[in-house]
């Protein structure tokens, strides 16, 4: 009985000297294709005897298997061996600089505008935006704003014509809102204002976010409180509010809100000129005529209202020094605000 | 507004410290913008004696021993001054002192001497004339006899005093005045307010010749002459001097110098007329003729008109109602009888005037913010009071008082104490309620709960609860103010809109693509639009005019962005910056006709500019088209034309058939204009987008519906072209479209030109995708390729490439 054992160390052998796929396929052709070495046992069937042919044929089928599973194994071996060659290859410096265009971002301005609304939509204020040019009745007028009172001069108005003019504050909303809403209202009004101004804190132009609050029962408490959450989330939850009195034609009474100085925490420093206080926006209880003006029953309503504005608040975040630069749009000042 | 702090002292009694008061008065609502210690700078300088004087041989110096008590019986000081002479108090600096100009008194040679100290002027002093008697003379300032040796000088000579630069809101005109202040300081403090002496005896001597006369009370509701003679002209007392000049007035008589006291004491303007300078000893209020014209004080001719406010005689103008009188009328020394005038005009036409006049003066200021009539009386009574105590002039029996019967001052109303907390959101007791406002010389009557409450005259911005809630916690002290988070509120449904979303994330989407966002002002120039080159019958010309702008170069309101973008653009080049991408989001406007007669269209427009050696407009079309994608919108681009952009260079953009703008490449005129250097214009790649966001707000999709894939076999097919090099991309797209219902995308994939092609030839590369109701089979998708390119030959003699 042939136990192919010659068969067997001439397949170790080859085996062990293939060392990539052309010498596995060579193998394969040697060994195990139709006319290679194992396939040509089974030729030799005819010549044994027919009680052999039995045992002959297993034991021929035994080495096909046995070369098969040496063979499929180095097959493995070489396809793992390709692959590794394959990622040493493709290997690359990770190190190198990918981006060639960086993203850009909004403009400062835009950036604290939105992070205002989203600290007011919070709390259930509704953003709103109207026009930037205004008559004098809304500007003006129905703030209670009346036509001789000096508190006119208090916001120089670029006007258009005796009657059309750019509006000097976001209030205007005011009067827009509760013309058309009744309450509870609470709204927020983002939006440009201009005034005939211009020096290092002032602009012909800029940003004012106007808030409104008109329900049952609302006062001056309700006022700060508010304000106390809005500048905690803007300036960082140990901020304080103080209010002081101040006078606004369409609130009463009227308060400035300082915030407490969140750079050196109320000890005073340079940003709060020593005082520990910021002056950051003027509010109050809103004007009972105003509320008469839109048709709202003082009786029934009470509301309160604030202006903020928002490059003074950007001015004091980011540290910028100066308002001309939200207007320079220098491209090293604009990429700042990442 | 100007207040001294020893000028306050005679109304109230003040026991707290001068930077005490400014944090109360700031606690009360008027914030001290600046406090000035008069003696600032001015150290170790004291009435000094001199003891001897002798001239220094050879020089023209004196030699003085000063007697400066604490600082030295005997101090060596050399002085130039001829005016010095022994006995003489004399203002002595001595070594190690310091004055207002910054100098530092040291030993100090002079010709072979050593000096030990300075004797000063008045003017080293910072004191004029009108401070101190002698400080005007070109020498030492001498002071009186009695001058104590060894006193700081800062006593000596009133310099230890504050002065308060008070910002008053424009809601309390009666504050302003030392004795409008006087009264807050003295309700806070809760002290009783020391009223100024207002009693005055007439004589029986009466002037009938005068007549007084309002022809325009609507202007004019107040209007006292009183009569006064026998003026005497001197120089007011010292005190008085002091106190005008302090606060920006210099001395100039008696009488006059009477008016400005008034002026700043009771905050009511007053004015005298010479009487025998008046026509007809008549007076007349009327408005001026249009024209008509008066030379004021300051020796300048005002052209008048209608609107303006005028006091006259019986024939001419002799001041200018509020603000100025007239030259005409004006008080001289040979000036025996005088006319003085306390009225009230008109705030908003004082201000109009004089702003029209570009005329500002003390009294206008006052006027502007309102003047109420109980000062129009306490004005009047205090200068005649003053005029008769400095034996001025004699008042006599002619007074008149012409009047609109409208004093508006001292509103009455009932309020109970619940209503008044219910504006603060606290419980301020009632007593304290009834203590602040009767300090506050409020007339408060209870009734229970109830009060009745009468207002002082002066003030006029007190007229309901609201106005008493302000006053009452304004005394009783912010801090008392609880925090508390909109309790009683209802709930509301926050946040921003659709539209207001999809703002910020077009805006969000550019920045991701490399841009910055910028903000330009609103306003612009005409320049604007000549840079950009617009045709004289552009509609971009139609544009709104500020009447008032504070620079021709912000005149008007612009019409189109792009002008902006370019700035932007030219400024960052200036600033070494190579290349950069910006976009802006705002508004242009855009009148419906001019003049304005109803407001302009404000439309969202978003301007995109590029810049750089890297840029070219397909990138900036890839961001356009992008854009596009993100939000679900088809744009189809054109070749279009504009003003400034580069004419082979410039496509317009259209959604849903409606144009909504364009992009392009900049002209070269347009850079060549632009204030960069030359060296950088040639090189120099611009690219800009303006699009109308205000429409593209109106084609957002407000609702994604998903459609399923129907599953059907889709089959691709891609056509090479050669045709002419002046095809559009888009003319082709349209006919394959046209062409074939089955073609659901086509896209070109493949473009060049080439020698071979032929002369003025470019070869197109489109992948079809064909798609259908059913599926589509091979032969189909040739059939139609086949269709389709014959359309193509036909239509724009483009020849299929095999």
């Amino acid at each position: 009985m042939k136990d192919f054992s010659d068969i067997k160390s001439q397949v170790k052998n080859m085996l062990e000297e293939v060392k990539d796929g052309v010498g596995l396929s060579d193998f394969w052709q040697k060994y195990l294709g139709k006319t290679g070495v194992i396939s040509g046992l089974m030729k030799e069937m005819k010549t044994v005897p027919p009680e052999e042919k039995p045992t002959f044929g297993k034991a021929v089928n035994e080495v096909r298997v046995w070369a098969q599973e040496l063979y499929d194994e180095k097959q493995a071996q070489i396809k793992q061996h390709e692959l590794q060659k394959r990622y040493e290859r493709e290997a690359v410096d990770v190190t190198m600089p990918a981006l060639k265009r960086a993203p850009a971002n909004l403009h400062p301005i835009s950036l604290i505008t939105e992070q205002m609304i989203s600290v007011f939509a919070g709390m259930g204020f509704e953003v709103l935006e109207y026009p930037e040019i205004e008559d004098d009745d809304h500007n003006f007028t129905r703030l209670n704003v009346l036509k001789d009172h000096p508190s006119r001069d208090m916001q120089d108005t670029f006007w258009l014509t005796d009657d059309l003019l750019l509006r000097t504050h976001t209030s205007p909303g005011q009067i827009r809102t509760m013309d058309a809403e009744k309450p509870p209202i609470k709204v927020l009004v983002p939006g440009k204002v201009f005034r005939s101004d211009s020096d290092a804190t002032h602009s012909p132009m800029f940003m004012q976010m106007e808030g409104l609050v008109v329900d049952k029962g609302i006062n001056l408490c309700d006022l700060q409180g508010m304000l106390d959450r809005f500048v905690q989330q803007m300036f960082g939850s140990g901020t304080k509010t103080r209010l002081r009195p101040s006078y606004f034609p369409f609130t009463e009474p009227s308060v400035e809100v300082d915030v407490s100085c969140f750079e050196c925490g109320g000890k005073g420093c340079s940003l709060c000129k020593g005082t520990g206080w910021i002056e950051v926006l003027g509010g109050g209880v809103v004007n009972k005529k105003v509320l008469e003006n839109c048709n709202i029953d003082p009786e029934i309503y009470s509301g309160l209202a604030f202006g903020i504005g928002v490059e003074r608040i950007a001015m004091l975040k980011y540290g910028i020094p100066n308002m001309g630069m939200f207007f320079a749009n220098d491209l090293d000042f604009l990429a700042q605000f990442k | 507004m100007k207040i001294l702090f020893s000028w306050l002292k005679d109304y109230v009694d003040i026991d707290c410290s001068p930077a005490e008061l400014v944090d109360k008065l700031f606690g009360a609502g008027f914030e001290v913008e600046e406090t000035i210690y008069l003696g600032q700078d001015i150290e170790k300088v004291v009435v000094g004696e001199v003891t001897s004087i002798e001239k220094y041989e050879g020089t023209h110096l004196y030699i003085c021993h000063v007697d400066c008590g604490e600082l030295g019986n005997d101090n060596l000081i050399l002085t130039g001054a001829d005016n010095v002479f022994k006995g003489a108090k004399v203002p002595a600096a001595v070594v190690g002192a310091k004055l207002p100009n910054g100098i530092e008194i040291s030993p100090r040679k002079m010709a072979d001497m050593v000096s030990y100290g300075m004797l000063c002027s008045g003017e080293e002093l910072g004191v004029s004339e009108d401070w101190i008697k002698g400080a005007g003379v070109h020498g030492i300032l001498i002071l009186p006899d009695n001058a104590k040796v060894g006193e700081d000088i800062k006593t000596t000579i009133a310099l230890d005093d504050y002065l308060f630069d008070v910002s008053i809101t424009a809601n309390r005109p009666d504050c302003q005045s030392v004795l409008g202040i006087a009264r807050e300081v003295a309700a806070f403090l809760g002290k009783p307010l020391k009223e100024p002496d207002y009693s005055f005896t007439r004589t029986d001597v009466t002037k009938p010749e005068i007549s007084v006369a309002v022809d325009a009370l609507d202007l004019c509701p107040r209007y006292l002459g009183d009569y006064i003679y026998d003026v005497k002209h001197f120089e007011s007392p010292i005190w008085m001097k002091r106190r005008l000049s302090v606060c920006g007035f210099s001395a100039i008589d008696a009488i006059v110098d009477v008016t400005n006291y008034v002026l700043l004491e009771i905050g009511q303007p007053m004015h005298a007329y010479d009487l025998d300078t008046l026509d007809g000893k008549s007076i007349l209020v009327r408005r001026a003729n249009d024209g008509e014209t008066i030379v004021t004080l300051d020796e300048k001719e005002r052209k008048l008109t209608r609107d303006n406010l005028l006091i006259c005689d019986k024939v001419k103008g002799v001041g200018l109602a509020g603000i100025m009188g007239g030259l005409n009328s004006e008080i001289e020394l040979k000036t025996s009888e005088i006319l003085l005038e306390a009225a009230k005009f008109r705030r908003d036409n004082v201000r109009k005037t004089s702003r029209s006049l570009g005329l500002h003066t003390d009294a206008a200021a006052r006027f502007e913010k309102g003047v109420d009539e109980y000062g129009v009386e306490r004005g009047m009574a205090r200068a005649l009071n003053l005029v008769e105590t400095l034996g001025i002039a004699k008042i006599g029996n002619s007074c008149f008082d012409v009047n609109a019967g409208e004093d508006k001052g001292g509103a009455k109303f009932d309020v109970t104490v619940e209503k008044i907390n219910s504006v603060l959101g606290i419980d301020v007791p009632k007593a304290d309620i009834v203590r602040i406002l009767s300090s506050l010389q409020f007339g408060v009557e209870e009734n229970g709960d109830m009060l009745s409450i009468s207002v002082p005259r002066w003030r006029t911005d007190v007229e309901n609860y609201q106005d008493i809630a302000e006053e009452i916690i304004r005394e009783y002290g912010y801090e008392h103010v609880t925090p508390r988070f909109l309790d009683s509120a209802k709930v509301t449904n926050g946040g921003k809109s659709f539209l207001q979303n999809k703002e910020t994330s077009a805006k969000e989407y550019l920045c991701l693509m490399g841009y910055y966002e910028v903000r330009t002002l609103a306003m612009y120039s005409e320049r604007e639009l000549d840079m950009i080159m617009l045709p004289a019958d552009a509609p971009e010309r139609t544009a709104v005019k500020l009447l008032n702008p504070i620079t021709d170069n912000l005149s008007i309101m612009r019409t189109v962005m792009s002008p902006c973008m370019i700035n932007v653009i030219a400024d960052n080049i200036k600033n070494g910056h190579t290349s950069a991408r910006f976009f802006e989001l705002a508004n242009v406007y855009l009148p419906k006709s001019l003049p304005l007669t109803e407001p302009p269209i404000e439309r969202k427009t978003l301007c995109i500019g590029a810049y750089g050696a890297d840029e070219d407009f397909f990138k900036l079309k890839e961001t356009i088209e992008g854009f596009a994608l993100e939000n679900g919108l088809d744009f189809r681009f054109e070749r279009g034309e504009c003003s400034y952009l580069h004419p082979g260079i410039c496509a317009d953009v259209f959604c849903n058939g409606q144009k909504i703008g364009q992009l392009g490449k900049l002209r070269y005129e347009i850079i060549n204009s632009l204030e960069i250097a030359e060296g950088k214009k040639s090189e120099l790649n611009v690219f800009l987008a303006e699009l109308d966001y205000s429409a593209i707000e109106g084609l957002y999709k407000r609702e994604i519906k998903f459609a399923p894939d129907n599953g059907k076999a889709k089959v691709k097919r891609d056509i090479s072209l050669i045709c002419d090099k002046k095809t559009l991309c888009v003319e082709i797209e349209d006919v394959i479209k046209k062409t074939s219902a089955l073609a659901a995308n086509v896209r070109l994939i493949d473009s060049f030109e080439s020698e071979k092609l032929g002369l003025g030839k470019k070869s197109l590369t489109f992948t079809i995708t064909y798609a259908g109701a059913e599926d589509i089979s091979d032969i189909i998708a040739d059939k139609e390729t086949e269709t389709v390119a014959n359309a193509l030959k036909e239509k724009l003699g483009a020849i299929r490439r095999v």
